[in-house]
């Protein structure tokens, strides 16, 4: 029997839009832990080696914006939805202010981490910062990607 | 007006021409910066921060508010995207 144009196109989901062939979408899922795990390496080891908050945002949120292209931007908001997004962007920057306000409570200056009752305070209050940092580039990266696509 | 604005630009413009006559040439070893600043990174910056990476220890320590002004820039940028461009999905309308 010859195949009519549904057959070859099987599945067409509601919009119209003919899916990434299986090759495509499998070596995405399978490659999405070791990139999101080397963004998190990049941001946890800025200390120590080339990388920080700025670069290991960029590289988690392109894992996701791969899952968007790699599937459609509904695969990619079952994981984030755009309202999480939006919190996560704030999240991120209240988290580095929020470590200076900390700082000004415990009685130094604005970010002057040696004031942290932990051991090496400037070190894990770097780290924290870092972490504020990554997650504000990470959704604001994601959310930027997601609203020009939807923008007629 | 219009001979105004460029009269206003032309200032400006001149303004900080001359504003970059004082500084320092690049790499000057002389300078303020590489006089005391420069050598106290290089040499107190892994006993005050126990960071390995010089870098991030200017970058995330020494000028921790630049970085937090860079990190708002970046919020700035998400937010005025979403402001301006955000639609919803036609299936949720």
């Amino acid at each position: 029997m010859r195949p009519t144009s549904e057959s070859i196109i099987p599945m067409q989901d509601p919009q119209g839009r003919i899916p990434n062939s299986v090759v495509i979408t499998t070596v995405t899922r399978v490659m999405m832990p070791f990139i999101q795990l080397y963004g998190l390496y990049v941001i946890m080891h800025g200390h120590s080696s080339p990388g920080g908050g700025f670069q290991g945002g960029v590289i988690l949120g392109a894992s996701f914006i791969l899952l968007a292209v790699s599937h459609n931007t509904e695969y990619m908001e079952e994981r984030f939805s755009m309202k999480q997004l939006t919190v996560l962007t704030s999240t991120g920057v209240l988290i580095y202010g929020g470590l200076g306000f900390l700082c000004l409570l415990l009685g130094g200056s604005f970010l002057d981490y040696s004031v942290l009752p932990i051991s090496m305070p400037r070190y894990m209050g770097m780290l924290g910062i870092e972490i504020g940092v990554g997650i504000t580039v990470m959704a604001v990266m994601i959310s930027i990607f997601r609203d020009l696509i939807y923008f007629k | 007006m219009k001979i105004l604005h460029l009269f206003l630009a032309v200032l400006a413009g001149g303004l900080m021409l001359v504003g970059i006559v004082p500084v320092p040439d690049f790499g000057n070893a002389n300078s303020p910066a590489n006089t005391y600043l420069s050598p106290h990174y290089i040499e107190k910056s892994m006993e005050e921060t126990h960071v390995p990476n010089m870098v991030t220890a200017i970058l995330a320590d020494y000028r921790s508010y630049d970085t937090f002004g860079e990190t708002t820039v970046v919020f700035t940028a998400g937010i005025c995207v979403l402001l301006l461009l955000r639609r919803k999905r036609e299936d949720e309308q």
